[in-house]
């Protein structure tokens, strides 16, 4: 399997994917921002088909609109209850965009199922290589502000009372976030990206009992999924997304198990 | 004589459509165990907001002395976001307070620090339960720990007993005490729980509304209380 160069790029790409998502994953579930994520992955689609109607990497395009559409959203302010309603608008004006910008660019139904769903065969060396860059760049971000993103993310009211810029930091998380979003697309599609970048991370807490444990747990929940989900698909023929959605929700529920017979 | 580290002078606040706070002084001494204590909405929180530095005085001021550099605060609400399924041990949760930029580990004096200040609040024991599962009280101290982790001159406890039960209050504020004369830390306690108040603070401070009464604590009798509050 892995004498391909497609399997080999795939399991590189999804590695790092992986990985990313995992660190990323703990935030986010910590910051309850399950539901931005899902949306940023609508944003990231209306995106990836604006780059394909630009004659542009799909990538690029998913980063451009993520990126603005983060900050936009850490503009929108603290109020939740507004904050939701806009992120619905938000969501629904990208669908909408999404698939006018498909239409537009008249790409065959394959190129749209790539982005919606995710593929393995898509996965070019430069895909690789652009997708190393930008994991590194959030990687060495999130370890350079970590014990501010952990304060703030696990204990906002300390975090506020200690004078930390709360603000600025939600901003910066948003940004990184909208990369991992663009970054973990490429392999599970950006309908399912949130997949990777909540379920291990909400399985993980009921494991760990410290930041660096669940990022520990959560990376491997990940791992696991992408690598047994790319091997399954290699196999049948099937999905990847698929396969990792069925793994990443038999860990969740497992996780919920363990969590009551242990109470 | 004992330094001030805190003076208030002619301090004033008003919202746009209300006076709180009315040409308040107050000159807070290094080791001073103080009690705020009022009904709800005669500016206690917003005071507090004011000593945070969240808030600017309409007029008069607010000085720490030397500098506010000088005074490092720590800060005990009364209510966190920390719901049964939270997941960080008490450990992870106080070493929190150590938010720097750079290595994202703790350095080994710093968890050095936390073995102490986890000692200290009682906590040392139960320092791997996760936080979601301690009682009301192991969670105050769980922030009380926090907010000492740093070695703050100046501790503030805004109605942090408030949802406690009686034996918890007790144990909490008790520790507060001990270090309180033990190292010199200086408290402001908000309550009000005017018993309470009377059995651990030294002085306290009134706030009624667009008033104020400040003095020892054995001061503040039950009929000074009444009269306040009928003011």
């Amino acid at each position: 399997m892995l004498s391909y160069p497609f399997m080999q790029n795939a399991y590189m790409a999804g590695t790092l994917i992986a990985i990313i998502s995992g660190i990323m994953g703990v935030f986010v579930i910590a910051r309850n921002m399950s539901f931005l994520t899902h949306t940023l992955s609508e944003i990231g689609f209306a995106g990836a088909a604006f780059g394909i109607f630009m004659g542009w990497q799909p990538l690029n395009g998913m980063l451009l609109f993520t990126t603005i559409s983060s900050i936009g959203v850490g503009e929108l302010g603290a109020k939740s209850s507004r904050r939701e309603n806009s992120i619905t608008a938000i969501s629904a004006l990208a669908i909408g965009l999404g698939i006018l910008f498909l239409s537009l660019a008249d790409s065959n139904a394959s190129y749209a199922t790539g982005i919606l769903f995710g593929s393995v065969i898509g996965i070019s060396r430069a895909n690789v290589v652009q997708m190393v860059i930008l994991s590194v760049s959030v990687l060495v971000v999130v370890m350079v502000i970590y014990r501010y993103l952990k304060f703030d993310s696990f204990d906002p009211i300390g975090a506020q009372v200690k004078g930390l810029w709360t603000r600025t930091l939600s901003v910066i998380f948003l940004v990184l976030l909208a990369f991992s979003v663009s970054v973990a697309a490429q392999i599970v599609g950006s309908l399912l990206i949130f997949i990777l970048l909540t379920l291990p991370a909400a399985a993980a807490k009921y494991f760990a009992h410290t930041v660096g444990m669940m990022i520990s747990v959560a990376v491997a929940f990940s791992l696991i999924g992408v690598w047994l989900g790319l091997y399954l698909s290699y196999v049948t023929n099937w999905p990847v997304s698929f396969f990792i959605a069925v793994i990443e929700v038999i860990f969740y529920f497992s996780a919920l198990v363990y969590q009551r017979m242990r109470a | 004589m004992t330094e001030s580290i805190l003076q208030l002078k002619q301090l004033s606040f008003a919202f746009p459509d209300k006076q709180v706070l009315k040409n308040l002084n107050y000159d807070l001494k290094r080791g001073d165990f103080l009690s705020i204590v009022g009904e709800n909405g005669v500016g206690k929180t917003t005071l507090m907001r004011l000593i945070l530095q969240e808030l600017k005085p309409t007029s008069g001021t607010l000085d720490f002395l030397p500098n506010r550099q000088a005074v490092p605060v720590g800060y005990v609400p009364q209510f966190r976001n920390i719901d049964a399924e939270y997941p960080l041990s008490i450990q992870d949760f106080v070493g929190l307070n150590f938010a720097k930029i750079g290595v994202p580990w703790l350095t080994a004096k710093e968890r050095q620090r936390v073995t102490e200040i986890l000692t200290e609040t009682k906590l040392f024991n139960i320092r791997r339960r996760p936080l979601g599962q301690a009682s009301g009280g192991e969670k105050q101290k769980a922030y009380l720990a926090q907010a000492l982790l740093d070695r703050p001159s100046l501790l503030i406890l805004d109605e942090s007993t408030a949802s406690l039960d009686p034996v918890a209050k007790t144990e909490l504020l008790d520790l507060v005490k001990q270090i309180n004369k033990n190292q010199q830390l200086t408290v402001i306690f908000v309550t009000h729980d005017i018993p309470l108040a009377r059995r651990y603070a030294d002085h306290y401070l009134f706030l009624s509304p667009g008033q104020y009464e400040a003095g020892n604590i054995s001061d503040l009798t039950n009929e000074k209380v009444g009269e306040m509050n009928n003011a």
